[in-house]
């Protein structure tokens, strides 16, 4: 059982990174990116080629969150200079990074078994496989926090946070909404496919199927954050976030383990996001609030 | 200060639904002008102030904005010489950023945003004193989101954001129309004194006559497109709600019948 939440832990602390990603996009520009489908497989075909390749793996997951960033960065293009829908750019980026995606992987996946991973130097310090895991994910999660903490305290940070906010504002003080769009683009989709390559390292193999599914996981981590740890402040926000995709991930170990076929846990997912995204209607219908009218009102 | 030179302005050019909401606008105004502007609806009013502001492009004439050619100018660049209200309380300002956050962001307005802190603590200073010129109580509100104000004070404070950095022209889109009548004269006593003290340059679309004789040094009235009344000076301070219907009686051949101006 420990040994279950152990790897539930490690394997949410890799996915936290991705979670904050999906929030800047979802909840901070208030668009639903698509992207990070393609964009998470992208991270991990990347890392994946690069050390397979002879590449130190440090280098190679710096290499995966520049290109999940040229990815945000065509997605928030096509949004912003040939006004496609938000959702449809993304899309149309996700699909087109399949084939890149099998283009840089040569085929549907590839394996980094014995390979030196980004956890390699972990498990050289005398640590376990899952406490390396541990180890490096929250490094990786403190360190993302404490950055955008810092980015969105700053001048541009704020303009991006009041674009999302409302964009007719943010226009008439002399901000240029597009590029606002396009920065959060760029940084979530940077996290996202980081986020991919960590994961690929610990599986040691990445798939070229990896992200189907992903945007549900990462929204359902980011609504079981909000919900479970609350919205107070930002910087308490993003630390909800990373406590939501461990959370995510322990539920589906637990559900797993009371013997839910593993086929069956997209479903599953979906399901659980769909009923927290109806909470607030559910809520109101179950118990309508109440108006109290007086007399003469 | 503000100089607009026939412009014409279609919306859904070679349909049925065509429709010219200016034909061959121009207005000429000085340094320290304060124009009212009024019209019925459909008049084109916040169709001229908003091609001014840059929201529509237009399809004939120029804008000139301080010696600035501004007729291509993108919205976003513009605004780096204007301040602007909206008649939607919830316009002017960001509802899920604090009280400060959104005149931290007004008072970037015409500068590049960059990696520095996006409000400095000496700057609090500035706008808790701002705030309490308001007599709105805001002063102790810099952390609250400005989503639970009310519109009242969510107007005070955008005209306050607008006014934060002292624009070329001040552009004021019916922002009194969705407030109550106190409220509302509240904030028009505020406009006034936010203007007088800076000696800004101001155009204030409005359906209200009295108000639009009330306030300013020059009256616009626009009707179907075109600028059919310009009163100034001496004239506009001896203006009456039935000398202003008269007038616009004769000059667009028809009745005024535009009854929130009237009932207001």
């Amino acid at each position: 059982m420990l040994d279950i939440i152990k790897g539930a832990v490690s394997l949410g602390l890799l996915w936290s990174v991705m979670t904050i990603g999906v929030y800047i996009t979802y909840r901070v520009l208030d668009i639903a990116d698509l992207t990070v489908e393609g964009s998470i497989a992208m991270g991990a075909a990347i890392a994946a080629q690069a050390i397979t390749n002879g590449i130190n793996p440090y280098i190679a997951t710096g290499i995966s969150l520049l290109g999940g960033m040229a990815a945000g960065l065509v997605t928030g293009l096509l949004h912003t200079k040939l006004k496609i829908p938000a959702l449809l750019s993304g899309i149309l980026t996700m699909i087109a990074l399949y084939s890149i995606n099998l283009r840089i992987l040569g085929k549907a996946s590839l394996s980094l078994l014995r390979m030196e991973t980004v956890y390699t130097p972990f498990e050289r310090l005398g640590l376990d496989s899952s406490w390396a895991i541990i180890a490096l994910g929250l490094i990786s999660v403190i360190i993302v926090i404490c950055f955008l903490y810092w980015f969105f305290g700053t001048e541009i940070g704020c303009a991006i946070r009041a674009t999302g906010n409302n964009p007719n504002m943010v226009r008439a003080q002399g901000i240029n909404t597009n590029t606002m769009i396009i920065i959060g683009l760029v940084i979530s989709n940077g996290l996202v496919a980081l986020s991919g390559a960590l994961i690929s390292q610990n599986q040691t193999f990445a798939d070229v199927q990896m992200g189907t599914g992903s945007i549900v996981i990462g929204l359902a981590s980011v609504i079981i954050g909000e919900v479970l740890f609350g919205k107070r402040n930002f910087f308490l926000r993003l630390v909800s976030l990373a406590m939501g995709a461990i959370t995510y991930r322990i539920i589906i170990a637990l559900v797993l383990k009371m013997g839910m076929h593993s086929n069956d846990l997209k479903l599953f997912t979906a399901i659980t996001v769909a009923v927290a995204l109806a909470l607030p209607i559910i809520k109101a219908y179950i118990n309508p609030p109440k108006i109290a009218i007086e007399e003469g009102e | 200060m503000l100089s607009v030179n026939g412009i014409y302005k279609v919306f859904n050019p070679g349909t049925v639904n065509q429709k010219i909401a200016l034909r061959n606008v121009s207005i000429e105004m000085e340094e320290g002008d304060f124009v009212t502007l009024i019209g019925g609806n459909g008049a084109g009013k916040s169709t001229l102030l908003n091609c001014v502001a840059g929201v529509y492009g237009v399809d004939r004439g120029t804008i000139n904005i301080a010696g600035t050619d501004a007729t291509k100018l993108p919205e976003h660049k513009r605004a780096t010489m204007l301040g602007r209200v909206f008649q939607d309380p919830m316009m002017g300002t960001a509802s899920d950023m604090i009280l400060e956050e959104n005149l931290a962001l007004a008072l970037r307005r015409g500068q590049p945003r960059g990696f520095k802190w996006g409000i400095t603590s000496k700057e609090r200073e500035t706008y808790r004193q701002m705030l309490s010129h308001l007599d709105l109580g805001l002063e102790n509100r810099l952390h609250t989101k400005v989503g639970l104000l009310s519109g009242g004070q969510r107007q005070a404070v955008t005209l306050l954001m607008a006014t934060i950095k002292k624009p070329k022209l001040l552009l004021l889109d019916e922002h009194t129309a969705a407030l109550d009548p106190k409220t509302a004269e509240r904030v028009l006593a505020l406009t006034d004194k936010l203007i007088s003290e800076n000696n800004l340059t101001t155009m204030m679309v409005t359906h209200n006559m009295r108000d639009a004789i009330k306030h300013g040094n020059r009256l616009i009235m626009m009707h179907d497109g075109r600028i059919i009344l310009d009163i100034r000076g001496e004239e506009k301070k001896k203006l009456t709600v039935e000398s202003l219907l008269k007038r616009f009686g004769s000059a667009s051949g028809e009745e005024f019948t535009y009854d929130r101006a009237l009932l207001s």
